[in-house]
């Protein structure tokens, strides 16, 4: 009996294999195991290589490995590329027309679009079937799930599934486990919910890979949760239009990459100034310029922290997960509008694109928190210098209020100031005011999480998709893990709280400075050794272990 | 003027500034509209950066002190997320025709119901003096010592061509003309252009050169884009000629925001929906 299985299902641009992995993900999922599917693909529409990693274990787990249980060859490049990582027990489905493999079962995607008359993306479904029967899923349950998933021709998609299944042998049974299935789901799914169940009501995007599958899931269910969606001419377009939305009193977030938010920097540093609230999604791929545009990296991490012109604070969260994604987003929307600044939601490719299995408990933890209103007494003044250091809000067409929103330093009532010095400082201590209530509340917010054995002197301190690999790799070798999911303002009492006794810290990240090496030693904190990726790949779980325990010990 | 539309900030246009009648004519279109029932609540002014910029000062409703050319998508945000606004966006030729002429183009090929009013001085006046996109070539300014080298925009050819349903040009001179045409903009449902000629007696006076040439045209079939399109390019802005100003064109078409906010078919699905369809 297998502890947990690895699936690499691959094939060219255009063939269909991360639907055929997202099928035999969900296959899986249906028998108890706990999925990730980690995504592998090139900057083109045709041709190419590209493959999804499945990763099915008892617990929850987002860390994909090297070694493969399965290989799935759509086409031969696949098979040749990736048979050296397959397991000394390793079986291959491939297709017998342009390929020869020892241990496996070849299927012959000629005969199958012969027989059936289909479209060749259609011979997934045969090397979906034959997967299933070779793993010992029975029948009635792979008919199961391509009724779910397939929407098109699915009788026709059903015959080519059974043709592959009965070709095929049973060679292992894998187990039924007790676990309910979850949801399957991206991290850039999950982070529209998030920002829909904290109120979402405007969403604008230029699109931008890793970033656009927020576009895409927000249109498709734009009528459903009433967001106005806006695909504008650049990024640029993008931010002012959710500064203009949210002065019109909608919840609004921008979702881009590096590039389009660096165009976006103008405009992070007007939302400080006129104190508008806007969430910016940033899904790192890596840079600098272009860079790799379909691989993920962590080199945005300084970019983001310093952002925009200007002496002002913003918040930044850094999820690694779907459920840090769905969680993370509410938040930052809630404390974008509580605090009425921009909130930065610094994701990356691989937390955007792979698929997680998804704890549907996070969604009651997520509720929109009622802004701060005008009370509708008196002259409204949009920049009421109070206690807190938060005015009262009000929006453009409400009652009795004229708001002037400014980008300019200004009176509280938003009109231009420029003469007086007393005045420039008292609005600048208004400001100060709220900035220290917002370092003040993210250290209540849970803003560094600790795993692993909590007492060890050796620890890994990693953020991003990276969060699932260290997890794993510190509960393996008995270490703590430190994962810092809010980066700024950064939590130094938290922070203080995850090192207390640890005498050997090792940053894991995925980029080629190690870029929180540096926020780190801002803090005062010291690393002994770092274990950085520049590939764009993801790390997979037995070489980084192999790495800590080399510089760990 | 029954409606008070004055605020407390210190004017600090020039003396003798283009930009005052186009201030007052502003002020009187909006109390205009606001006599015959538009909520002064639901007015706002978008601009961006610029001597024109500094309009949302002195006038007494809601405004929106953007970024330098920007002001024109932080309009589209606004109209998208509450229609029932009056978008009024007061823009620089810098402004508008160099920073955020993408924008302006875009405004105007999905007409966004919104008004774009040009203050059109033709030269960068708060930073001292250089040359705009709509700058007469060879002027000589500071970044242009020995004459600009670049012909200058026709604003209302361009926008005629992207898509503006609603173009019009007025003179700052001709204040009961230029408050008629800002009425007539403001109302009409699309995205509505007045280029609006504006002398800047700092550094490029032009009042002697317009009060020449500048006539009022009669009002004319306005639904023909040719014979608009003739007509606005009567003055080329490089050679000299008549100026015609009045409105040039208007047509009916489906505003953006209802194009954008069209629904999709399919049933309405809520959180939970969605996640049990991914299991």
């Amino acid at each position: 009996m297998n502890e947990e299985y690895s699936i690499l299902v691959g094939g060219a641009a255009g063939e269909g294999s991360r639907m055929a992995g997202l099928t035999i993900a969900k296959l899986l999922n249906q028998y108890g195991w706990r999925v990730s599917i980690y995504e592998d693909y090139q900057s083109l529409i045709k041709g190419g290589h590209s493959f999804s990693k499945i990763r099915a274990t008892k617990k929850v787990n987002s860390a994909p490995k090297r070694s493969i249980d399965f290989l799935v060859a759509l086409n031969k490049e696949t098979l040749e590329k990736h048979k050296k990582d397959l397991d000394k027990d390793g079986i291959a489905i491939f297709d017998a027309d342009n390929s020869e493999f020892e241990y496996g079962f070849g299927l012959s995607g000629k005969q199958v679009m012969e027989q059936f008359q289909i479209i060749p993306i259609m011979k997934n479904s045969a090397f979906i079937g034959a997967f299933a029967k070779t793993i010992g899923i029975e029948w009635e349950m792979v008919e199961k799930v391509f009724r779910k998933e397939i929407r098109k021709e699915i009788d026709k998609n059903l015959a080519v599934a059974k043709f592959g299944y009965d070709q095929a042998d049973t060679l292992t049974k894998i187990e039924k486990l007790k676990n309910t299935p979850m949801p399957l789901i991206t991290g850039n799914e999950t982070t529209a919910m998030g920002a829909i169940k904290a109120g979402l009501q405007f969403y604008s995007a230029y699109p931008m890979t890793p970033a656009t599958s927020i576009l895409h899931f927000l249109a498709d269910h734009k009528t459903d949760f009433k967001v106005d969606v806006f695909q504008a001419e650049n990024e640029i377009s993008v931010i002012n239009s959710a500064l203009g939305a949210a002065s019109a009193g909608k919840r609004s977030m921008v979702g881009t990459s590096g590039g389009g938010m660096a165009l976006m920097a103008e405009a992070v540093s007007f939302a400080a100034q006129g104190e508008i609230p806007v969430v910016l999604v940033n899904s790192q791929r890596p840079g600098p310029a272009t860079g790799l545009p379909t691989y993920s990296g962590q080199s945005d991490l300084k970019f983001s922290l310093n952002i925009g012109h200007g002496d002002f604070v913003k918040i930044l969260v850094a999820p690694g997960d779907a459920d840090e994604s769905f969680y993370l987003a509410g938040l930052a929307m809630n404390l974008a509008w509580k605090y009425q600044i921009p909130v930065l939601f610094l994701t990356d490719k691989n937390v955007s694109e792979s698929t997680f299995s998804f704890d549907t408990g996070m969604i009651s933890k997520i509720n929109p928190i009622k802004e701060s209103l005008w009370d509708g007494k008196g002259t409204y003044k949009r920049y009421l210098d109070t206690k807190s250091g938060i005015s009262p809000m009000a929006f453009y067409g409400q009652k009795d209020a004229l708001v002037r929103v400014t980008s300019y330093e200004h009176f509280e009532d938003g009109l231009t100031l420029e003469e007086e010095e007393d005045l420039i400082i008292k609005m600048n201590k208004k400001k100060e005011r709220k900035f220290a209530a917002i370092q003040n509340e993210i250290e209540k917010l849970n803003p560094v999480k600790v795993y692993g054995n909590k007492n060890s002197k050796k620890a890994i301190i990693a953020w991003g998709y990276n969060k699932g690999l260290a997890k794993e790799v510190a509960e393996n070798l008995n270490i703590k893990f430190i994962q810092p999911v809010i980066m700024q303002p950064f939590p130094v009492k938290a922070m203080q709280k995850a090192l207390k006794g640890v005498n050997k810290l090792v940053l894991v990240e995925s980029s080629a400075a190690g870029q929180l090496s540096d926020l780190l030693a801002q803090n005062g904190i010291k690393l002994n050794d770092k274990i950085l990726s520049c590939t764009g790949r993801s790390f997979y779980l037995e070489d980084l272990q192999k790495e800590v325990e080399k510089k760990i010990k | 003027m029954a409606i008070n539309l004055n605020t407390t900030a210190k004017n600090t246009w020039c003396p003798g500034c283009g930009n005052f009648t186009i201030l007052e004519a502003l002020k009187r279109a909006l109390g205009n509209l606001i006599e015959k029932g538009t909520r002064r609540e639901d007015i706002v002014i978008f601009v961006g950066i610029g001597c024109h910029a500094k309009i949302v000062d002195f006038v007494g409703v809601n405004t929106f002190y953007g970024l330098h050319g920007r002001a024109v998508p932080a309009a589209i945000g606004a109209k998208l997320a509450n229609p029932n606004l009056k978008v009024i966006i007061c823009a620089g030729d810098g402004d508008s025709f160099d920073e955020g002429i993408a924008h302006l183009i875009y405004a105007a090929k999905r007409n966004v119901d919104i008004t774009v009013l040009l203050h059109d001085n033709r030269v960068f006046a708060l930073t001292t003096g250089q040359f705009t996109a709509t700058t007469p070539k060879d002027f000589k300014g500071k970044s242009s010592p020995c004459g600009s080298p670049e012909n200058p925009f026709n604003p209302m050819e361009v926008m005629i061509n992207t898509g503006a349903t609603f173009v019009a040009r007025g003179y700052c001179a001709k204040l009961d003309h230029l408050t008629d045409l800002m009425v007539k903009a403001i109302q009409h449902k699309g995205f509505s252009f007045v280029e609006i000629l504006q002398p800047c007696i700092a550094w490029l006076n032009t009042f002697p050169f317009y009060n020449e040439r500048v006539y009022e045209i009669p009002a004319a079939d306005l639904t023909d884009k040719e014979k608009a399109l003739t007509k606005i390019k009567e003055w080329d802005y490089i050679k000299d000629a008549k100026i015609s100003i009045g409105q040039f064109y208007q047509k009916d078409s489906p505003t953006f925001e209802e194009e954008n906010a069209r629904a999709c078919d399919g049933e309405i699905e809520t959180i939970a929906d969605i996640l049990e369809a991914k299991v």
